[in-house]
């Protein structure tokens, strides 16, 4: 139960880039991916800037292998997955005991959206295969049978901290004994049904969102997938390109406070972050970078940034949200933010808080507005905090 | 671990732990519907007014097991739910398509996400703790479930409070219907296993709300012991299916002569039910069977129900003459085995002892 888990591979496909290689050159060159919509459809069109990734279904299905009928939920999934399974070269992936650990938010709502125009008009109508794969479970299959991973397959659902939660889930399966190998993380694409929700919240940013800026104004939602390779000891062992980060902690807290929104104090996010430390055995001033949850809310930025002041102060590590050029990806982004935290550390860089203008003025602190390279990153805190009060955060360590 | 409370809000009379199954409700149609109960007591009244069904169903479930096992606030609280909060999700879907995304208000929207009912479980006991949700389809219990043993076996908790929830809403019964899962004509739970079940397709649908709250201590008021649990999934016929049973048990170092009963997931429908009359033939064919779909209807989180179930068995020492068991009457029941299995596609195994 005390053996380390290993990152054996990491696969992401965002606004910024459909893999890790697009990915790192966009963040290097402070390219964001917000837009005005051009693949996805709703009367916000003009109003409502996204970060979309940038293919259409047929170009993702093509990518992936899989039907382009599918949700696109699935599409994104399937490619990110795949990346990740191939970058962690592990050649006799049948021969070991295999889970696939994914999260998101809203199933195939894409889908469901379509179907349900139609059946609202004469509940007879609507393609049920439209239909068929809402639940969010049956994503997370459709891939899962495309990797042809069989011997444990689930589907975590907390919001926007859905898949650290998965990661973290798949790193206990293995330190139980229950599996060698891991894929985890999670995938979101946009729908109509979330975009609404956020905009009935007041919480959508109609420019492009300034995480952890005094003038926030709210989020920009993303799509995306991010999933990482985690196995066991005896796995990395054998493994050819052998693994140079461990998930070394993680906690999972509540902040018991509102359904949408968080404590003035952050007390979850509080908890989260310093019950990840308690996990790792490290102390505060270990940490070298926080990849911030920082959505670009008033509430969040301030209760995350109040958070990190209860835990750090006087000291504080480089920090910065990627949700600048991401988006918000929901159910995707902590495993995007995953595989972020992780090249992090592999590449020695920290990504700047793109569009970050005047620091928040009840913090002593402010996130980093430049690129840089060749710096050590030894131990990266990643922040995903969601509704229902679900905060979790992860630690990835160099080995 | 111990199976130390239980909260079950199903089609029958479950909730506030009234005399076990001895009055069973009949219904006609397809459909099962949970019995709710008085809400008064258990939620302040305010906050009910503002819960949709499921997450009032879910969250007096769980109220009503922390309140048995004299728990206040649990060291996690995991749910696991395939469908999520349907009437919610059905709510915003509708009013958007009808107003074309604008004069939207966000209740609907915030109560869909499939962590609410756990996120309310933790805001009403001030609950700070691990708190987690499973969303996968037939294997949502059962890996809520097993993050909560894990938690247990890990010494992160000392006490976990799982649960399962899914409903049924006139929408997501009529797209299923369409699917063709359930039953058409006249149909009644009472005849699910008799007549109408002879080799037709379809099932009953149903839904509920089953709590349980699990500890690494033993107590005197335990229902029962969880010794396993084992899923798998999309098993390549009945050899693997066989061949998966006979490894879980031989992981608890049990033989299937030394369980007292064997808990199946019949459900009616001919092609489903193949997989249960198969097993009746090969492994189980010593074994003493009874079934529970014809109580609470067939669903993703049943599981949960047949878990309460057992735990009843066990605990009260009796076995409702509904089950119709036909095995030995004067053996106890000390050892339970369920295996279900949800459209062929999610298995899994549990099994359960007395302490």
């Amino acid at each position: 139960m005390n053996d380390p888990v290993f990152v054996a591979g990491t696969g992401i496909i965002s606004a910024i880039g459909n893999n890790t290689a697009e990915c790192l050159d966009a963040l290097e060159n402070s390219r964001a991916g917000i837009d005005n919509m051009q693949y996805f459809d709703s009367v916000h069109r003009q109003k409502i800037p996204v970060a979309e990734v940038k293919l259409d279904n047929v170009a993702l299905a093509k990518l992936s292998g899989l039907a382009n009928t599918k949700s696109r939920t699935a599409l994104l999934s399937l490619v990110a997955a795949k990346e990740a399974i191939s970058n962690a070269g592990i050649k006799n992936i049948a021969a070991l005991r295999t889970g696939f650990i994914s999260a998101n938010s809203v199933g195939g709502m894409d889908k469901t959206e379509k179907f349900f125009a139609e059946f609202l008009s004469n509940n007879q109508r609507g393609k049920l295969r439209d239909v068929v794969h809402h639940e969010c479970g049956s994503i997370t299959e459709l891939v899962a049978d495309q990797l042809g991973i069989k011997d444990y397959v689930t589907t975590i659902s907390t919001a926007c901290s859905s898949s650290a939660n998965a990661i973290f889930f798949g790193a206990r399966l293995i330190k139980n004994n229950i599996l060698d190998v891991v894929v985890a993380g999670g995938t979101d694409a946009l729908t109509k049904f979330t975009l609404n929700g956020f905009n009935t919240l007041m919480i959508l940013d109609e420019q492009f969102c300034q995480p952890f800026d005094e003038n926030r104004r709210g989020l920009n939602l993303g799509e995306g997938a991010g999933y990482i390779v985690l196995v066991s000891e005896k796995v990395a062992a054998f493994l050819s390109k052998k693994p140079t980060v461990k998930l070394s902690g993680w906690c999972n807290a509540n902040d018991a406070y509102h359904q949408t929104a968080s404590s003035p104090d952050g007390n979850g996010s509080f908890l989260a972050m310093s019950g990840a430390l308690k996990k790792s055995g490290l102390l505060p001033q270990d940490i070298d970078y926080i990849n911030l949850h920082g959505t670009g809310t008033q509430n969040n930025d301030i209760a995350e940034g109040t958070a990190i002041k209860r835990l750090f102060d006087p000291q504080y590590p480089r920090m910065s949200s990627t949700k600048a050029f991401t988006g918000h990806t929901l159910g995707a982004s902590g495993g995007i933010e995953a595989v972020f935290s992780i090249l992090a550390i592999q590449q020695g860089i920290i990504y700047p808080n793109l569009r970050l203008q005047t620091p928040m003025k009840e913090l002593p602190f402010m996130p980093v507005t430049d690129f840089i390279k060749n710096t050590n990153v030894k131990h990266v805190l990643s922040n995903s905090f969601g509704f229902g009060g679900n905060c979790s955060s992860l630690i990835f360590s160099k080995l | 671990m111990y199976i130390r409370a239980t909260g079950n809000i199903s089609p029958q009379k479950t909730f506030g732990h009234p005399p076990f199954l001895s009055e069973p409700v009949e219904y006609s149609g397809n459909r099962l519907a949970c019995i709710e109960p008085d809400y008064k007591g258990l939620i302040d009244a305010k906050l009910i007014r503002r819960m949709s069904r499921i997450i009032r169903m879910g969250v007096a479930a769980a109220m009503e097991c922390l309140q048995e096992a004299g728990v206040t606030k649990p060291d996690a609280i995991v749910t696991g739910t395939a469908y999520g909060c349907m009437e919610d999700t059905g709510l915003f879907l509708t009013r958007m398509v009808e107003f074309n995304e604008e004069l939207l208000t966000p209740t609907a929207f915030i109560q869909s996400t499939h962590n609410t009912i756990g996120a309310q479980i933790g805001l009403l006991l001030q609950c700070n703790n691990y708190n987690n949700a499973f969303v996968h389809r037939g294997f949502s219990f059962e890996s809520a479930l097993l993050d909560g043993m894990m938690l247990l076996k890990e010494k992160e908790a000392t006490n976990v409070l799982v649960g399962a929830i899914d409903e049924i809403t006139n929408i997501s019964h009529a797209i299923l219907n369409r699917m063709g899962l359930y039953k058409q004509g006249q149909v009644s739970n009472g005849e699910l296993f008799k007549t109408i079940g002879i080799g037709t397709k379809g099932t009953i649908a149903g839904e509920g709300a089953s709590f349980f709250l699990l500890a690494n201590e033993p107590s005197a008021t335990d229902y029962a012991k969880l010794e396993g649990l084992k899923t798998f999934y999309k098993p390549q016929g009945i050899e693997e299916i066989e061949a998966h049973i006979s490894s879980f048990l031989a992981a608890q170092s049990i033989g299937l002569d030394e369980i007292d009963l064997i808990i199946t997931g019949k459900n009616g429908d001919a092609k489903s039910d193949e997989i249960f009359a198969q097993l009746q033939h090969r492994i189980f064919s010593r074994s003493n069977l009874v079934n529970y779909k014809n109580l609470c209807g067939e669903y993703p989180t049943a599981t949960a129900f047949a878990l309460w179930l057992a735990a009843n068995i066990i605990k009260s020492e009796t076995m409702p003459t509904v089950l119709e068991y036909t095995g030995p009457k004067e053996k106890p029941i000390k050892r339970i085995l369920i295996y279900d299995h949800y459209q062929s596609v999610h298995h899994s195994l549990l099994l359960i002892s007395a302490c």
